[in-house]
């Protein structure tokens, strides 16, 4: 492929001229190292369990049919999932950015919320809905419309910055609407196409509360399965290997087609945006009852699962908890969580794009791996470290948010990735020639210009935390009670209609960040509108 | 975006600093930690009776028992619990195994009869659940249902069966009947359930599945059914219980026991809680609860709403003798159900 967006080459021309010659800074070194010491923790724990399981159990283990099974349902899913959430996406992403639609801010908050809802009750939903819904197309179908979001997001970015430019150009050289669209703007998105769809796969590689539901088997249920079952942690770190060596060929994949320069946004803003599509009355009807049919399987079914189960619910035979009490406890981990890891997030990403070379690139990739593997692994990981080296810190409320910034580092990564590369260290350079403290300048002129992929970062971090459960089970100070935690004690006492409040106050408490990430998008366009 | 910034900072800077401590406060009667595999609803009462009594605090971490008892396995010395109460006996006798369990006091073992507690003394059983089978009351009538739990396995239950074989309810049932009839018999019984069945994730799914049609019956410990008619009122329920023929091999007898962790530095303490499970209080509180168990403690009866214990299991097989559950594992996994 010769065709480079030109963003592109100014972006390799800029990591070109900068690595080697600008000086390491000490903060992002220490920070980085901090950040790859946290990703590398569990990943030690499970080759040290691995290995206390020998290789006569990991034969029994992965030499047998039941591997190929998983390995042929988590394949077939992740391929499946990643081209629908793909389509689902970027259709979505185009239709709130390049078109007339109707109610666009409605709709931009609205399909980032189903991020915001627990994959166990979008799960049970479904199942409650249709009972007869299990094994592949219930995966599918459930993990897709929980997921779509992660494409959705970067895209709607990459949709609002492409030059308008260059699509003009094609129509002018004889190009049909839907040939630039495939030739020339899917072109320039692609790297956000991607990045997206690593995430999906890299999620759909950890869950395990929706495939429990759903029946569906995959090497994370079989992980839970020895863990739970066989009280076989050997064996789970053995499997769990299986996953990170899937996830390492799943991020060399993306990399090869060429993800790796992926960026939320696609251009540094000196272009004209693409004026909007407008659409007659019969499109869009058809477009809005597409947007509809996807919110509403999407958001409606659990949410209205959850207003059935009020509804229903007789008397629920537990000790009323304070729903308030867990839900500022839910806020106050999620938000430190995810200030944590968009902490995290800036050093990693600062030495990969500002310092590019293979040893920074390969630390941004490492940083992926904790998001494909299930919390469960990634929780008892931390229990085995503390225990022995900080029981100080064990089920403190500080290794709970270490948790949750671990599992979903990945997350604050992508979104301050997006922010980092426009913001050219050249700028940075000026403010210190101009007096500037190295502090001063980076403050002054760089975190205002990367301030939005914080933001962004924030907000899926939050998101993703306050709807972990596994981890939180095992690693919450005792006594303390969260959302999530309360509404599974619910739902294992068929207290559905008690457990239902939990749940609708995460998906409300979600509805926040949801708000902010999508005005992040839709403000970023609106300012870039001549 | 001038604007944003300071906000951006001060959100930063205000979560970074919010108070991450635990609460912990120190009580007179002194304080233990207890890890519990229990239903939640059964150990809340419970606990709230034993700080009444006896002004210890009690700080109740649950979660799934199996999830527990490998962050015991890995806590090892470290461990916070001082008690663990499980739903189940296989992990406590795991627990033993990695010598990790003290030996229960004398006088609580005698409360309750001895074949419901560790042979060895390392856990005492505290209530009990009877196995039955839960059927659809407009799909199937009683007449009709088998008398032996062998049957399911035959044809005609081919598409009408639900099982949940990853239920640690499930074990013990294989472990029976490799007990009395050899693996090779249990091996192929779980073969024909395997065919005949719909499989659930949990007992919860698969009893709400049974009484809402989509399955016609299955093998459950018997107080999921009373539950889930808690939750619906008799309106909603459409099924009921039926209990195997006297003596049978479907009849078992799971247990719900607790023991004290021999790294605990409050040994004294979790004790008095294992002790004030099996006196009359603590049995007491169980039989009135809508956990729907059958208390242990001799005098001591259950639920009005349930038969005898002793009327719906002869208990053929001791807690002790169903073990760790490795082998029904081992079969489990052989035939891909896990």
């Amino acid at each position: 492929m010769s065709t480079v967006a030109p963003t592109q080459r100014i972006e390799s021309r800029w990591t070109r001229a900068w690595s080697g010659r600008r000086r390491w800074p000490l903060v992002s070194v220490v920070g980085a190292t901090i950040a790859g010491a946290l990703v590398l923790l569990p990943l030690a724990f499970l080759v040290v369990e691995a290995q206390a399981s020998g290789w006569g159990e990991a034969e029994r283990l992965l030499l047998r049919h039941t591997t190929a099974v998983l390995l042929w349902n988590t394949v077939r899913l992740a391929v499946a999932c990643a081209a629908l959430c793909a389509i689902l996406g970027v259709g979505a992403a185009w239709l709130i950015e390049r078109t007339t639609i109707p109610l666009r801010r409605f709709w931009a908050v609205a399909l980032v919320l189903p991020l915001g809802i627990p994959d166990f009750v979008v799960g049970f939903g479904w199942v409650s809905l249709d009972r007869g819904l299990h094994g592949f197309p219930a995966a599918l179908l459930i993990m897709t419309l929980s997921l779509y979001p992660l494409v959705y997001l970067p895209v709607t970015a990459g949709l609002a910055n492409v030059d308008a430019g260059l699509e003009e150009s094609a129509r002018n050289l004889g190009l049909g609407s839907w040939a630039t669209f495939w030739k020339v703007t899917l072109r320039q998105i692609r790297p956000a196409v991607l990045g997206g769809c690593l995430l999906v796969t890299l999620g759909l590689l950890a869950e395990y509360g929706a495939f429990e539901i759903a029946q569906y088997r995959t090497f994370t249920v079989e992980i839970f399965t020895e863990f739970k079952l066989g009280f076989d942690t050997s064996a789970a770190a053995v499997l769990s290997l299986v996953l990170v060596l899937l996830s390492v060929a799943v991020l060399a994949g993306e990399a090869a087609l060429g993800g790796g320069r992926r960026g939320w946004l696609a251009g540094p803003g000196a272009r004209r945006p693409a004026p909007r599509v407008p659409l007659g009355r019969g499109r869009a009807i058809g477009a809005l009852a597409a947007l509809a049919a996807l919110c509403g399987l999407a958001l409606g079914v659990p949410v209205g699962s959850l207003v059935y189960w009020v509804i229903r619910g007789g008397s629920t035979t537990l000790p009323s908890a304070s729903i308030l009490g867990a839900l500022a406890h839910t806020a106050e981990f999620s938000a430190a969580a995810a200030a944590l890891a968009t902490a995290l997030a800036v050093p990693v990403v600062t030495l990969a794009v500002r310092h590019r070379n293979r040893f920074t690139l390969v630390l941004e990739r490492l940083a992926y791996l904790p998001m494909a593997l299930p919390g469960l692994v990634i929780a008892i990981g931390l229990v085995s470290f503390s225990v022995r080296y900080a029981v100080a810190l064990y089920q403190s409320a500080f290794e709970l948010v270490l948790a949750y910034a671990i599992l979903f580092l990945p997350l604050a990564v992508v979104a301050v990735r997006s922010a980092m590369v426009h913001a050219p260290p050249r700028l940075e350079e000026v403010a210190r020639s101009l007096g500037c403290s190295p502090a001063g300048a980076w403050r002054r002129v760089t975190l205002p210009m990367i301030a939005p992929g914080l933001w962004a970062a924030f907000a899926l971090v939050f998101i993703s935390a306050a709807t972990e459960l596994t981890a939180t089970l095992l690693l919450h100070p005792t006594g303390v009670n969260t959302l999530a935690t309360q509404f599974w004690a619910y739902t294992t006492e068929f207290s559905y209609g008690a457990a239902a409040p939990y749940a609708g106050m995460m998906v409300a408490i979600s509805a926040v960040p949801a708000y902010l990430l999508s005005r992040r998008m839709t403000g970023l366009a609106a300012r870039e509108t001549p | 975006m001038s604007l944003r910034k300071p906000a951006l900072l001060s959100l930063l800077v205000a979560s970074a600093g919010l108070p991450l401590t635990a609460c912990g406060s120190s009580r007179p009667g002194g304080a233990i930690t207890l890890y519990s595999g229990q239903h939640e609803q059964t150990t809340a009462m419970l606990v709230a009776a034993f700080e009444r009594e006896t002004g210890i605090e009690v700080s109740v971490r649950t979660d799934d028992e199996a999830v527990l008892g490998n962050q015991i396995l890995q806590e090892g010395e470290s461990s916070p619990a001082d008690v663990f109460y499980s739903e189940n006996t296989p992990v406590l006798e795991s627990l033993a195994e990695h010598h990790l369990l003290a030996h229960v006091a004398p006088t609580t073992l005698a409360a309750v009869p001895s074949r419901y507690s560790s042979a060895e003394g390392y856990w005492v059983g505290v209530s009990a659940r009877a196995s039955a089978l839960v059927y659809n009351t407009s799909r199937l009538a009683p007449s009709g249902l088998p008398s032996s739990i062998l049957e399911l396995a035959e044809a005609k239950w081919k598409g009408k069966l639900a099982i949940a074989p990853s239920e640690t309810d499930f074990q013990p049932l294989i472990t029976a009947i490799a007990r009395r009839y050899g693996v090779p018999a249990a091996e192929r019984w779980l073969e024909g359930m395997q065919s005949n069945g719909t499989v659930y994730p949990d007992n919860e799914t698969l009893v709400n599945q049974v009484n809402s049609g989509e399955s016609e019956l299955g093998v459950i410990n018997h107080y999921y059914w009373y539950r889930l008619r808690d939750e619906l009122g008799a309106a909603g329920t459409h099924s009921a219980l039926h209990y195997f023929a006297p003596g049978d091999v479907g009849e078992v007898i799971d247990v719900s026991g607790a023991a004290v962790l021999a790294s605990s530095a409050h040994l004294g303490a979790a004790q008095r809680f294992l002790a004030f499970l099996v006196s009359p209080i603590g049995q007491e509180t169980i039989a009135h609860s809508h956990s729907y168990e059958y208390p242990l403690r001799p005098g001591v009866s259950a639920n009005p709403a349930l038969p005898p214990l002793s009327a719906v299991g002869a208990a053929p097989l001791t807690p002790a003798e169903l073990g760790d559950g490795s082998s029904a594992l081992a079969i489990e996994q052989k035939l891909g159900l896990l």
